[in-house]
């Protein structure tokens, strides 16, 4: 695939909308600077946020097509093949939506939430959808690690400044965790880059390598995003960061953060190491059913709200994983539907802990209690993100959900059967603490005072909770969205792997070469490995 | 070769740099307050020319180096490059040292008489080709630094710093000489361009190649490289925070482009290659460590240079110009971070005292733009985007990989992983501990000029754009290192 040689301006809007989106948060965080006021840090703020959705408008024209739309691309460092490309496709457009929805309810839940240093946070707000966006929407390897990367350290400081008790140790772990993670994944890109002769992620992606390479990566990959996600073994670092977080930084982590790992084994891990994909997809199946079952029941066992959606959060995220490394449709479909419902419904109910928060000054459940008889608006809203949490039938997360299992089932009857106790203890934990977060008395006499949804609050719960309910009654426009995508990519993969086994049978020298020196691969000369065959792969894998 | 060739035109950094030191030392000499005031209000202009000149004259160098001295002096892109960087360095040392709390008035003609030599070594040194010119202009540069080091009053640290730095210094360039001599009896001859197209291997020429060992070593003591950095972090601890910033910046400067010269005659495969692969792999990996249990913020940055001493050398293994050219953007990424680190510790000490990390508590509250500045030097160093850490970094293990030396690149990328807890504490003093002052604890006083947060804010954005916008400074570098290849 060749890069589109026209640069910055893609064809179809005013202004190159992606960069814009990356960069006017860096400009209203330079325009914040001198701004001594607290409140107009937050009011100009809070237009900064609003113009950026405004700004991203021009993204409702993208179309239900494969390939990448909204391209750019200009030579960021010449002779080293570094370009700055962004685009976004199916499988991002969602994500990028959801980072850009997210930056005016962060805005609104820290109005009251944060008393101290406000300028300093609110340019940690926008700096972090800085990144997030740039992560989504970036099409070259170094590119998307710079966003990555760049993304940790207005994260470190807002767990470090705003934080919990624990912020000490909570923001030290999630940053070690994370960049832990993330330097074998600097070492793929640069293998990448040596063995693929670019870091252009369109053109890595329709390009073959031998098996061996594609082990490594795989496993090089794996660290970085599952450490991201988090998935079971990886997830210590998630608990303690959500519980230490301010409310805005737990919605971020939420709803936009976690989803740059699943994001990556879908952008990378397939198409780039399709037949390592299909080696490790057992434990990938295995982890994730894994992430599943043990987020639950250890949320089931949590006295403390935010730590109890922290670890709901890793057991959604598990169906993401699952739906991923199932290569069926539905189940691509399914995980990166739940991907948008998990943002949505997490980063509310954080947005609502938050708020009861700062009624109560405690995360226990115990000393919430009462809160359907004194808040019967908040519990309103609690209950109904509640039970998209668990996928109830005309919610978002039923949609979500219902399309992994479904695609778990055609796996097989044992792997379908599996994940059902899943969603069982799903609705246990959820209802468990809705209920006895309705019912009972406060335990302290001013818990009878506490004033119901303000206006502020109102109005950064009803647009998700809106959202919630269109997504789940009329899914179909946004799973039209990211149909052509998912089924371009799960064609490419499926032919990779077919193309790779006749080379395999046919092949006099058997495996290709292994990881360290391998070479341009469309070369003549290449060792047999699996490339991409010429005519378009046929629509049969549906 | 064989002429002098002498051309003045393309010595401008060396004539002015030679004019100051003598004009200084004339000051030293004469002893009179005006004159020397005088004197030392030159020098940042004479930096700033020597760096415009060098500048100016680097492009046509680049594609036309010139030889002269009888080929002992090159003149050419890499050598223009690292006086642009020498040149500045010293401008910063500059301003660092001219408010020095801990040297006496009388005595600041001398240091900088010393300074300025130092400096003026260094670029002699950026521009040696042949193993003796080599040598003359590296013990020029450190001569000058065993007496700089000392210079801090009534300390005893600084005294032992310096004998240190003395002995092993001495040790270091015994040995460089005796291998010099190796080689001479070995290859017969000293010109790096001419040895470039010898046989370096372990079985046909072992005593060149156990000369070779033992000249690198003496850069290796200069670079504080591991196991020659014993000096390095009782040297930063002992002598004053200027002096040791400068020691931590341009010295190694004079050493990696040395460095950089020698690595042409070496290619993937050689004894000599893996030994600078082990040492680089070793040096990061223990520096890194050791810098984690440091409480003493110089001392720290002095096992941090341990360790980006190792770093610095991965681009040298690789044998192609990619590689070294990432070596010399790696060197300027250092010492613009490293001078970045040590312009805000001398500002936070305005009494001249070392830091510790306590120190650094509430900075982002008494001074914003200096804990700002702490910052992206820290992720800089860490190798974190968007610096130029990071892109320096990117194209070091970019130019290493697929040479053989695979497992150098991992080394680097996990090492990033231990490296940034220390680091981060920079940060998380800075931002997010609070300054609560013991008891009859006076908060250090800042220093708050005009000149203090202009600096800061001009070396923090240069390590940020640099690494936003690495491609000019890139390609000219490339383009100088692909000169140091003979075209065959």
């Amino acid at each position: 695939m060749v890069p589109p040689v026209d640069t910055l301006m893609d064809q179809t809007s005013y202004y190159p909308v992606l960069t814009v989106l990356t960069f006017f948060p860096v400009l209203a965080a330079i325009i914040l600077a001198p701004i001594k006021s607290e409140i107009r840090v937050r009011q100009v703020t809070l237009i900064a946020s609003i113009l950026e959705v405004l700004l991203a408008i021009p993204l409702l024209g993208f179309k239900a097509e494969t390939g990448f739309q909204f391209q750019e691309l200009i030579p960021w460092a010449e002779g080293w093949g570094l370009n700055y490309a962004m685009g976004v496709d199916g499988i991002s457009i969602l994500m990028v939506w959801l980072s850009v929805l997210t930056l005016p309810f962060c805005v609104l839940c820290s109005w009251t939430y944060i008393g101290r240093r406000v300028k300093e946070f609110h340019v940690c707000l926008l700096l972090m959808t800085t990144a997030c966006v740039g992560v989504f929407s970036a099409l070259d390897l170094v590119l998307f690690y710079v966003f990555w990367e760049a993304l940790l350290i207005p994260m470190y400081l807002m767990i470090a400044i705003w934080g919990g008790d624990e912020k000490r140790y909570a923001s030290i772990k999630f940053f070690l965790y994370t960049l832990a993670g993330s330097t074998l994944l600097l070492v793929a890109i640069v293998a990448l880059r040596i063995s693929g002769g670019t870091f252009y992620i369109p053109e890595l992606m329709v390009k073959g390598f031998s098996y061996t390479f594609q082990y490594w990566i795989f496993l090089a990959f794996f660290i970085a995003f599952a450490i991201k996600v988090p998935m079971f073994p990886f997830h210590t670092w998630l608990p303690a960061a959500h519980v230490q977080a301010p409310s805005a930084g737990s919605v971020i982590l939420a709803a936009v953060l976690l989803k740059m790992g699943t994001y990556g084994f879908l952008r990378f891990s397939l198409p780039m190491c399709p037949l390592a994909s299909v080696h490790f997809a057992p434990m990938m199946i295995a982890i994730s059913v894994a992430s599943i079952i043990y987020g639950g029941a250890i949320a089931l066992g949590q006295n403390d709200i935010k730590k109890l959606i922290a670890y709901s959060s890793v057991a959604h995220m598990g169906f993401v994983t699952l739906g991923i490394f199932l290569f069926s449709p539905e189940g691509v479909k399914g995980a990166i539907f739940q991907m948008l419902n998990h943002g949505i419904i997490t980063g509310a109910l954080f947005m609502m802990i938050g708020a009861v928060y700062e009624r109560s000054h405690s995360r226990e459940i115990s000393k919430n209690l009462g809160l359907g008889k004194y808040l019967p608006h908040f519990m309103l809203f609690w209950g109904l993100f509640g039970l998209a949490s668990f996928g109830f039938p005309g919610t978002n997360g039923f949609v979500g959900e219902i399309l992994v299992i479904l695609a778990a089932f055609r796996e097989s009857l044992g792997l379908g059967l599996a994940v059902i106790p899943g969603a069982l203890l799903a609705a246990a934990y959820i209802l468990k603490v809705t209920l006895k977060m309705a019912w009972g008395e406060p335990p302290s006499p001013e818990g009878k005072g506490w004033a119901d949804l303000k206006k502020k609050e109102w109005a950064y719960l009803i647009i998700p909770a809106a959202l919630v309910i269109y997504l789940g009654l009329a899914p179909t426009r946004v799973l039209g969205l990211i149909t052509p995508s998912v089924e371009d990519t799960l064609a490419q993969f499926k032919a990779k792997n077919e193309s790779v086994n006749v080379i395999y049978l046919t092949s006099p020298t058997g495996k290709p070469q292994g990881l360290f020196y391998e070479r341009d691969l469309d070369a003549p000369a290449a060792p047999p490995v699996a490339t991409r065959p010429a005519t378009p792969a046929s629509p049969e894998v549906k | 070769m064989d002429a002098l060739n002498l051309n003045l035109c393309q010595l401008g950094p060396e004539i002015i740099f030679l004019a100051l030191v003598i004009l200084l030392f004339g000051a030293a000499m004469a002893k009179t307050p005006s004159v020397s005031g005088f004197l030392l209000n030159l020098c940042p202009l004479a930096a700033i020319a020597s760096a415009v000149i060098a500048f100016v004259s680097m492009p046509g160098l680049v594609s036309n180096p010139s030889v002269q001295f009888f080929g002992a002096y090159s003149v050419d892109g890499l050598s223009q490059f690292f006086k642009i960087l020498i040149s500045l360095g010293y401008l910063v040392a500059w301003f660092n040292a001219v408010k020095m709390p801990t040297v006496k008035d009388e005595q600041r003609p001398d240091y900088f008489l010393f300074l300025t030599l130092s400096a003026f070594g260094l670029i002699l040194l950026s521009s040696a080709a042949e193993l003796v010119a080599v040598y003359l202009a590296m013990e020029l540069a450190s001569y000058s630094l065993y007496v700089l080091i000392p210079k801090r009053s009534h300390s005893k640290a600084a005294a032992e710093a310096g004998l240190k730095y003395i002995l092993f210094g001495a040790a270091a360039t015994a040995l460089a000489l005796y291998g010099l001599s190796l080689i001479i009896a070995s290859q017969h001859v000293t010109f790096i361009g001419a040895l470039a197209t010898l046989d370096w291997s372990l079985a046909t020429k072992p005593l060149a190649v156990v000369g070779l060992s033992l000249f690198l070593g003496g850069m290796f003591f200069k670079l504080a490289l591991f196991p020659f950095h014993f000096w390095c972090p009782d040297v930063y601890q002992g002598s004053g925070n200027e002096t040791a910033a400068y020691v931590a910046t341009l010295p190694k400067l004079g050493a990696i482009v040395v460095l950089i010269r020698l690595a042409t005659l070496l290619s993937p495969g050689l004894e000599m290659t893996d030994i600078l692969a082990f040492l680089a792999a070793a040096s990061i990996t223990y520096g890194n460590l050791c810098a984690l249990a440091q409480k003493d913020l110089k001392r720290m940055l002095g096992f941090s240079s341990v360790a980006h001493a190792g770093y610095i050398l991965v681009g040298l293994v690789s044998g192609t110009p990619e590689g070294l050219a990432a070596s010399a953007f790696y060197a300027m990424a250092y010492i613009l971070m490293n001078l970045l680190c040590f312009w805000v510790i001398c500002r936070i000490s305005a009494d001249g005292r070392n830091l510790t990390y306590k120190d650094l508590n509430g900075l982002s509250a008494r001074s914003p733009l200096l804990a700002l500045s702490l910052m992206a030097a820290a992720f800089s160093l860490v190798g974190l985007p968007p610096t130029v850490g990071f892109i320096g970094k990117l194209w070091l293990i970019t130019a290493a990989w697929g040479h053989g030396y695979d497992w150098l690149v991992i080394v680097v990328c996990v090492n990033t992983a231990i490296a940034i807890f220390y680091y981060l504490s920079l940060v998380r003093h800075a931002y997010t501990e609070e300054d609560i002052p013991a008891k009859g604890a006076q908060t250090l006083a800042l220093d708050r000029s005009f000149i203090a947060t202009a600096g800061a804010a001009l070396l923090g954005l240069l390590v940020v754009i640099l690494g936003v916008l690495p491609g000019p400074v890139w390609s000219l570098v490339l383009r100088a290192s692909q000169g140091l290849y003979p075209i065959n």
